[in-house]
């Protein structure tokens, strides 16, 4: 489901955008670059800090011995792709 | 003269680590590390030549044990990095041409000698002697940051270090009653060297090998490890443990150090936890000098063998030296500290160039230095600002001047050489730094540099386009309609409790000018700004709860004034 998928891309980025109070329009966040490093360039208090927001919005913890754990936070899509499968809320 | 300690001061089936499959005694620890060790003494085609130095930058808290004790065991040092990116590493290999870097990283491959920690093979059980180290000997190099931008090496005597574990355990009851170590910090920055690899070998207390990020990674971790249970971690990283509300198992001791815990997040920590929390202060120069319990005491109690003399009075007000049995080279302190009849001390701040962002300490006229290196930036500099009300970490900032270089080639070239933590939000690009006539840089300056920068380039500028036919202008004046000035306020209350997620009945307008009338058909526009470090202290307000607001038609400021958080945002 495409539309699903881009309509939690578009609120994650939002979500991320605010929370961390980045210099940067949502809208302008490619969602297949790279979240750490040369991408958005997050680090890791930034990742603690979304771990936290997603969370409280979509209500499940996120974990790093998921086994797919650097795929999802490679780009806005993984992690929407992952968030989508993993909420209950 | 030098006197020997043991390496390990436990007993062969004692239980030294926790791994995910299943605990690991002293014996089959020691028996991996000399089988490391045998393997680090012998030369091979990636690492010809001898290295006396080995760059340990295992991750897994288990490969940097067994990384440590081998590279103790083959007779060499163990080089620390406080940052360990690609060009931060490159440097320091470059620094020490004689050093090998040893790793558990996969698809790492750089140009100098290095080895991947071998991957589990089944070592034979060996039954030698327990190693004994002579307290002279260096085990370690750390770094701290220079001002020249260099970073200045500190060695480590196997004595000095277990003076110091030994008094902290002490001082925590460890002594008396070992327990599981859990820690969130990398072994290779003196908390987590001493407070997780140095209580291990030293005072007998398992540790669990993973080091656990997700707050739900931290729960499944203390679950992993018997009772009684210790966790080693910093304000960042509990605060977001106890913001997840996730059940726990009994906690006996949390230990903090990094950046001082406000009193009011210990009391949560005990009372969610069960825990009695300590808190360790030191530097990477001294290792851990002085310790507290937070929800008990604000004083620093200095542990047992150090001693705080006040510095020249030419480096500054309020400035001591520490040294003593722990302690390999007296050291001024980067705190100010007031010190008690009672000798206990109390941090009034950091020296202005230290800064701590989330735990890890740099110093601004390094990460200048750093900036100001970069092939094409012809001047910067890094300042640190006043906490913005919606964000918990506070970030760094700087200004650049590069005629030839992007924002974005020079936040690389940053990325390449500074921990990311430090990396600058925002960096600024301007033609010239704002020197004052005696060419200096005062902060007061080049917040309102920012400030500016904020207002100029805020994504979703708050405005109201003002109809005529508004129902304030009615009546309000015949004639001459005029927005009133309450109306704009309510509005500018609306937008601040918007942008900073708080209700508005917490928000109160703490001075307002109006400045210009408010026309029917005007477009308004809303910028709130931190208040500048003079104003506030004049006025008595701070950079946590106040925030300056402006309201603009075009260019011109119609109305000004401050805005108040009841609480810090």
């Amino acid at each position: 489901m495409p539309d699903t998928t881009q309509a939690l891309i578009d609120e994650l980025a939002q979500l991320i955008t605010e929370g961390l109070n980045l210099d940067i329009n949502p809208k302008e966040i490619d969602a297949d670059a790279p979240l750490f490093g040369q991408g958005l360039g997050l680090d890791s208090i930034d990742i603690l800090e979304i771990a936290m927001l997603i969370s409280k919005r979509y209500g499940f913890a996120l974990r790093s011995d998921d086994t797919d754990n650097t795929r999802i936070f490679s780009s806005l899509r993984h992690l929407a792709t992952h968030i989508a499968a993993h909420r209950s809320t | 003269m030098a006197t020997p300690h043991p390496l390990i001061d436990a007993d062969w089936h004692q239980v030294l680590l926790y791994r995910p499959q299943g605990p690991v005694t002293v014996g089959q620890f020691l028996s991996e590390a000399m089988s490391l060790a045998d393997r680090l003494t012998e030369p091979s085609a990636q690492r010809p030549g001898l290295h006396p130095f080995v760059v340990n930058i295992c991750q897994d808290q288990y490969h940097f044990m067994v990384g440590f004790v081998a590279i103790i065991l083959a007779g060499k040092t163990n080089i620390l990095p406080a940052n360990d990116t690609p060009a931060a590493l490159s440097q320091l290999m470059a620094g020490e041409p004689h050093a090998l870097c040893l790793h558990d990283r996969k698809a790492f491959a750089p140009p100098y000698p290095h080895m991947i920690y071998p991957a589990s093979t089944n070592v034979p059980l060996r039954t030698p002697s327990k190693p004994n180290l002579d307290s002279a000997q260096i085990v370690a190099r750390v770094f701290t940051s220079g001002s020249t931008g260099l970073p200045v090496a500190h060695d480590k005597s196997w004595g000095k270090l277990v003076a110091a574990v030994q008094a902290g355990a002490q001082r925590m009851g460890l002594d008396t009653r070992p327990m599981n170590l859990v820690g969130t910090v990398p072994p290779q920055h003196m908390f987590g060297f001493e407070s997780l690899v140095l209580l291990c070998l030293i005072s007998g207390c398992p540790l669990w090998s993973g080091r656990p990020f997700y707050p739900a990674d931290i729960a499944a971790a203390l679950n992993a490890v018997p009772e009684p249970r210790m966790l080693v971690t910093t304000p960042f990283h509990l605060k977001a443990l106890l913001d997840a509300h996730l059940p726990l198992p009994k906690i006996e001791r949390l230990l903090l150090a990094t950046a001082p815990l406000s009193r009011a997040l210990a009391e949560r920590a005990e009372a969610a936890t069960g825990a009695a929390l300590f808190e360790i202060y030191g530097c990477t120069e001294t290792g851990q000098i002085a310790s507290r319990r937070t929800t008990q005491s604000e004083d620093w109690a200095l542990l047992p063998g150090v001693r705080l003399s006040p510095a020249p009075a030419n480096l500054g007000e309020h400035l001591f030296i520490a040294q003593g049995s722990t302690i390999k080279t007296p050291t001024v302190l980067a705190d100010r500290i007031q010190m008690q009849p009672d000798g206990r001390f109390n941090l009034l701040g950091r020296t202005a160039d230290q800064v701590n962002i989330a735990g890890k300490r740099s110093a601004l006229s390094y990460l200048t230095a750093q900036l100001k290196a970069i092939p094409g930036v012809i001047d910067g500099v890094f300042f640190l600002p006043d906490a913005p009300p919606t964000q918990a970490i506070n970030r760094l900032c700087a200004l650049v001047v590069s005629p030839t270089l992007s924002l974005q080639e020079i936040l690389s070239a940053l990325r390449e050489r500074l921990d990311a933590v430090f990396l600058p939000r925002p960096l600024i690009g301007v033609a010239h730094l704002p020197y004052t006539a005696s060419g200096k840089l005062p902060q007061a300056t080049l917040h309102s540099v920012l400030a500016a920068h904020l207002a100029r380039t805020s994504p979703l500028p708050a405005t109201w386009h003002i109809g005529g036919d508004h129902p304030a202008f009615s009546g309000h004046f015949p004639g001459y309609p005029l927005l009133p000035g309450a109306l704009l306020l309510d509005w500018v209350i609306e937008q601040a409790a918007a942008e900073w997620q708080v209700p508005s009945t917490e928000l109160g307008i703490e001075q307002a000018k109006f400045l210009l009338p408010v026309r029917p058909g005007a477009l308004i526009r809303l910028i709130l700004a931190p208040i500048a470090a003079p104003v506030a202290a004049s006025i008595a307000a701070s950079a946590a709860t106040h925030r300056s607001f402006s309201v603009l038609v075009d260019e011109a400021v119609v109305a000004s004034g401050m805005l108040r958080h009841r609480s810090p945002v």
